[in-house]
């Protein structure tokens, strides 16, 4: 039983770092109908930013929790950025364009940004610090819960819960759904379609961020080539769910990660992604739109 | 030539650019001793860089202005002069009496992916199947020969339709099961099925040698003659271009034919071309089938070129370059297809001498390319019948 929870625990951790990348997809999505192939790249260089930061930081002498703290808000602002000027240089130059162009593009920046961190910084594996202190109360059941991992259950919870209030009930959150369902006419209500896009990337970066910066430190290694794997497995999830919808996300970013770790748990870590992209196939045979996607009426 | 304000705006970019390559550029983290290195050289050569580009593009953009409309259309898909096609073939032919077997080797992979190119160009292109996964036809064609010849010693010509047909049963199998789906719903399902494909041949040891791959596959034989290791590569490089030749007449009587137009027509409108009596199922799963055939006699021909295989020559990159092929090549055409390989394969070899650079190049040339061209270097252009007189009349 205790193993049984230890698995579902681990699974509930990777499907809150693949929900935190698998939003950004679907948002993205949502409103462009663009697979953002750079979208790991950005969780990716948000891991390495935090890093440096917080190496020149404990270098000046900075204890963990500031450090941690000041790190991973840079990390959140560059992330923010990277995908604001991502977006301006590569995809609305091409919003017009045939469906397929963007994903080009996408693919040729990703390629890109892997090599640019490999170059600027490394090619090798990164020891990433250990900032997260440990939490007194913690301490009875720290055999089957670390510190990092609680961290990252909290955040992504307090993210998830900040992100619905967005996008249900202010103002900028309202002309996001408007233009997700219809760009043109968004458009003609007055909405700035620009500036929505880039908003968007931004908020779907910054969770990217938020998202990279914990995971590296729980896992306390980073190179160049994590976010390729991580954002190939957060947009399985998205489309799990449905992709262009929220909660979907979510939903299918935890199924797909209790489902690799009950697959390393019970059968073997060498099939762990088989079994993860097995149950997308035959959920996908069923239910052609995902889990919560709605189904649309195709028109004539 | 540039107003102040064009160079405030170029100068504003490039700080917005020093800005964002600061931390990655010019802090150098050492993981060993934790000693840090500020390379502040760095920062003045991105700044410098991007504003030169910024001025460049910002000249493209002014001149493309004045250009007239019809220039635009300069690259379009029309009849290529068969002086042009001539000479293509000749210097095809003497190509490999004129350089050394390292550039006959490189440009035999550019044929493979030519071919790999067209026969994705049949799924993607013309039935517009999403697919990331087809790598994994080519896995299959790749594995069937080598694991044929290992067991039953079966050689490279009798290989090459046994592969065909392995390869177009594994493109019906996947083609059942996405019949329903649509788009990006397909994409992933064929990424799914490439990375399930890989895994199984890097797990299953038994029959596939795990990771360690399968070496020591017989290269092609000439009716039973075996070449000497330096005219082999000639005579794979030939077997290529037969391939080429032989896939783009396929490819171009394919596409012009009943099943050929009922793609095109399925591409365009799933709904009016039900309602015109054309069979979906059908014409879905040998757009699939026809598709994967190209691949699966490309494994072939790349296992018993290389002499070696294993999972890691058959990864998602690979989907992703031949997907890039097609849609940079533009969708559906056979000289596009054509030039986007021959520079996609060709320009990271050529490149080598930049070392670690040359990735980076090529993801750029990639964005670049696309941004200038989006429709492909030769854009698709739909067939229309030209009538004398005026309809709205």
């Amino acid at each position: 039983m205790e193993y049984f929870l230890e698995l579902l625990l681990s699974g509930l951790i990777r499907g809150s770092i693949y929900a935190l990348i698998a939003l950004g997809y679907t948002m993205v999505y949502g409103i462009i109908e663009l697979i953002n192939f750079a979208h790991g790249e950005i969780y990716m260089i948000s891991a390495f930013i935090a890093l440096i930061f917080a190496s020149v930081l404990n270098a000046y002498g900075l204890n963990s929790l500031a450090t941690f703290a000041i790190a991973s808000s840079l990390a959140i602002v560059y992330a923010a950025a990277y995908g604001f000027t991502l977006e301006k240089l590569a995809y609305k130059p091409l919003r017009n364009a045939p469906r397929l162009s963007p994903l080009i593009s996408a693919i040729g920046l990703s390629i890109v940004l892997q090599n640019y961190v490999m170059l600027a910084q490394t090619s090798s594996f990164v020891p990433f610090p250990n900032l997260i202190p440990d939490f007194a109360f913690l301490n009875s059941i720290s055999h089957i819960l670390f510190p990092s991992e609680f961290l990252i259950l909290v955040i992504t919870t307090i993210v998830m819960i900040i992100l619905t209030i967005v996008i249900k009930y202010t103002k900028i959150g309202k002309a996001m759904r408007a233009v997700a369902q219809d760009r043109m006419m968004a458009m003609l209500l007055g909405i700035n379609i620009n500036y929505i896009i880039s908003v968007t990337f931004i908020i779907g970066s910054c969770l990217a961020a938020i998202g990279g910066v914990l995971i590296a430190s729980h896992i306390g290694q980073i190179n160049f080539f994590i976010g390729f794997i991580a954002g190939i497995k957060a947009f399985t999830a998205a489309v799990l769910g449905g992709i262009g919808n929220i909660p979907g996300a979510v939903l299918g970013s935890i199924i797909l990660g209790c489902t690799e770790s009950f697959a390393t748990g019970y059968v073997s870590s060498d099939y762990e992604d088989v079994f993860a992209f097995a149950i997308l196939v035959l959920l996908l045979i069923f239910r052609p739109e995902g889990i919560l996607g709605k189904k649309r009426d195709q028109k004539v | 030539m540039f107003s102040f304000k064009e160079i405030k705006k170029s100068f504003l970019i490039s700080l917005w650019f020093m800005f964002l390559t600061f931390p990655l550029m010019v802090i150098k983290i050492n993981p060993e001793t934790h000693s840090i290195l500020w390379e502040w050289k760095n920062m003045l050569w991105v700044g410098i860089g991007t504003f030169c580009i910024s001025l460049l593009v910002r000249f493209y953009q002014a001149r493309n202005k004045k250009k007239s409309l019809s220039k635009k259309l300069f690259f379009a898909d029309r009849k290529i002069p068969t002086s042009v096609i001539v000479a293509f073939l000749f210097f095809s032919i003497i190509f490999p009496f004129l350089f050394s077997n390292y550039h006959v080797n490189i440009m035999t992979t550019a044929l493979m992916y030519i071919v790999l190119g067209l026969g994705l160009n049949i799924i993607v292109g013309l039935a517009g199947l999403l697919n990331l996964g087809y790598a994994a036809f080519y896995a299959i064609g790749a594995y069937s020969y080598a694991l044929l010849n290992y067991h039953f010693g079966i050689g490279f010509w009798l290989a090459i339709p046994i592969a065909a047909l392995l390869s177009a049963l594994a493109g019906i199998l996947l083609g059942f099961p996405v019949l329903r789906l649509r788009g990006d719903y397909l994409a992933i399902v064929t990424l799914c099925f490439g990375t399930i494909i890989r895994l199984i041949l890097e797990n299953w040891d038994e029959l596939t040698f795990g990771p360690s791959g399968i070496s020591q596959i017989p290269r092609p034989t000439f009716f039973g003659i075996e070449f000497s290791p330096h005219n082999v590569t000639t005579y794979i490089y030939f077997i290529a271009l037969g391939f080429v030749f032989f896939t783009i007449f396929m490819v171009n009587r394919l596409k012009h034919s009943k099943i050929g137009r009922e793609w095109q027509a399925l591409r365009e409108d799933e709904i009016a071309c039900e309602a015109m009596g054309v069979d979906k199922t059908k014409t879905k799963l040998s757009a699939f089938a026809l598709g994967a055939t190209w691949a699966g006699m490309m494994g072939v021909l790349f296992a018993a070129k290389t002499t070696f295989i294993n999972p890691a020559s058959f990864t998602f990159i690979e989907s992703v370059i031949m997907l890039s092929i097609v849609v940079l090549g533009g969708m559906g055409s056979i000289s596009g297809i054509i030039i986007a390989a021959l520079i996609l394969i060709l320009l990271p070899e050529y490149l080598r001498e930049l070392g670690n650079y040359r990735m980076i190049v090529f993801g750029l040339s990639m964005v670049v390319i696309i941004i200038f061209k989006p429709h492909g270097l030769i854009g698709n252009v739909k067939k229309n019948y030209k009538t004398d007189y005026d309809v709205s009349q």
